[in-house]
């Protein structure tokens, strides 16, 4: 257990590096944007300029690099502990590797995807301080909501299995769901701190690098992961 | 027998499926590692924003990039 743990953290520290450089590269050119327009409106309302406690050059670099590799090594550890958790409990006959990649999906869908389509990522300028306690509880509540559907969801495909067959089973814990993520979605209430005039397609980027980054921290954390455990399976087999 | 339990079974016999590990083992580290990753989580997502351990802004300045393209709520 404490090994699995151990390629678990590394498999999510080379994530966290890769991210990094997708972040770096396609993320930071957005913030930027946005803060300038956040300054732009303080200025235009004759707010006086906030003290710079980090400066943006460290923010860029040490900071979002440190954020992104803590994050994925975190990642990585629990995904390790949720591996260990369903690896030959999922389905019978399910590789390790397989395992890996079909939790790492089911991870990004339903702790990052559904959660984000209903609260997306903000840029820098769009949420009012006032609300951010309630902006994170509702955040970190459709994520709790959602990963309990994907529970009650994989139980129902389990249940139907026999009956039914693989693809019909997975149809069904799918259907199941989508309609517990959606009803969710529907009954929290809806958040738009969106300024007037902030530009829309810096908006979409934003969000669109935030999908990509997390698509690339769960990917590598699946694909690695599957490869460590097979690799070192394989090893105590010959 | 069907062609998906003969391959589980060669896989098997290579040490390719390793036996599930039981729950009483995974417990005491899903427990404790589990509680330590997810407040590495909090101190990159949440610390000095939502809530606050510390005073003061040093945290959530210096991660203030990641917090955002991670998709936490800021500010």
């Amino acid at each position: 257990m404490g090994s699995l743990l151990v390629r678990g953290m590394i498999a999510g520290l080379l994530a966290g590096i890769l991210a990094f450089g997708f972040a770096k590269v396609f993320g930071e050119p957005q913030v930027d944007r946005a803060i300038g327009f956040e300054e732009q409106l303080a200025k235009a309302s004759g707010e006086p300029e906030e003290p710079e406690i980090v400066s943006r050059a460290v923010q860029a670099s040490f900071g979002l690099f440190t954020g992104v590799a803590v994050v994925g090594t975190a990642m990585g550890g629990l995904f390790a502990l949720a591996f260990a958790f369903f690896n030959g409990r999922l389905f019978v006959g399910m590789s390790p590797r397989t395992t890996a990649i079909i939790i790492a999906a089911l991870g990004f869908l339903a702790i990052y995807f559904i959660p984000n389509i209903k609260y997306p990522a903000n840029p820098p300028a769009v949420g009012s301080p006032e609300t951010i306690g309630s902006r994170t509880q509702l955040y970190f509540g459709m994520i709790v909501f959602s990963l309990a559907a994907l529970a009650i969801a994989i139980s129902a495909g389990r249940q139907f299995f026999a009956q039914v067959g693989g693809w019909n089973a997975v149809l069904i814990g799918g259907g199941v769901y989508i309609a517990l993520a959606a009803l969710a979605g529907y009954i929290l209430p809806p958040i738009n701190e969106v300024p007037n005039d902030f530009p829309a397609d810096l908006l979409w980027k934003f969000r669109v690098v935030s999908f990509g980054i997390q698509g690339i921290l769960w990917m590598t954390i699946g694909i690695v992961f599957g490869l460590l455990v097979e690799r070192s399976n394989a090893k105590t087999a010959h | 027998m069907t062609n998906s339990s003969i391959v589980a079974q060669s896989l098997d016999a290579q040490g390719g499926f390793a036996a599930p590990i039981p729950v009483r083992q995974i417990l005491p580290w899903a427990i404790f590692a589990g509680l330590l990753f997810l407040l590495a989580m909090y101190f990159i997502g949440v610390e000095e924003g939502a809530m606050a351990i510390f005073n003061g802004m040093y945290v959530h300045e210096f991660v203030h990039d990641a917090r955002h393209l991670l998709g936490f709520p800021c500010h």
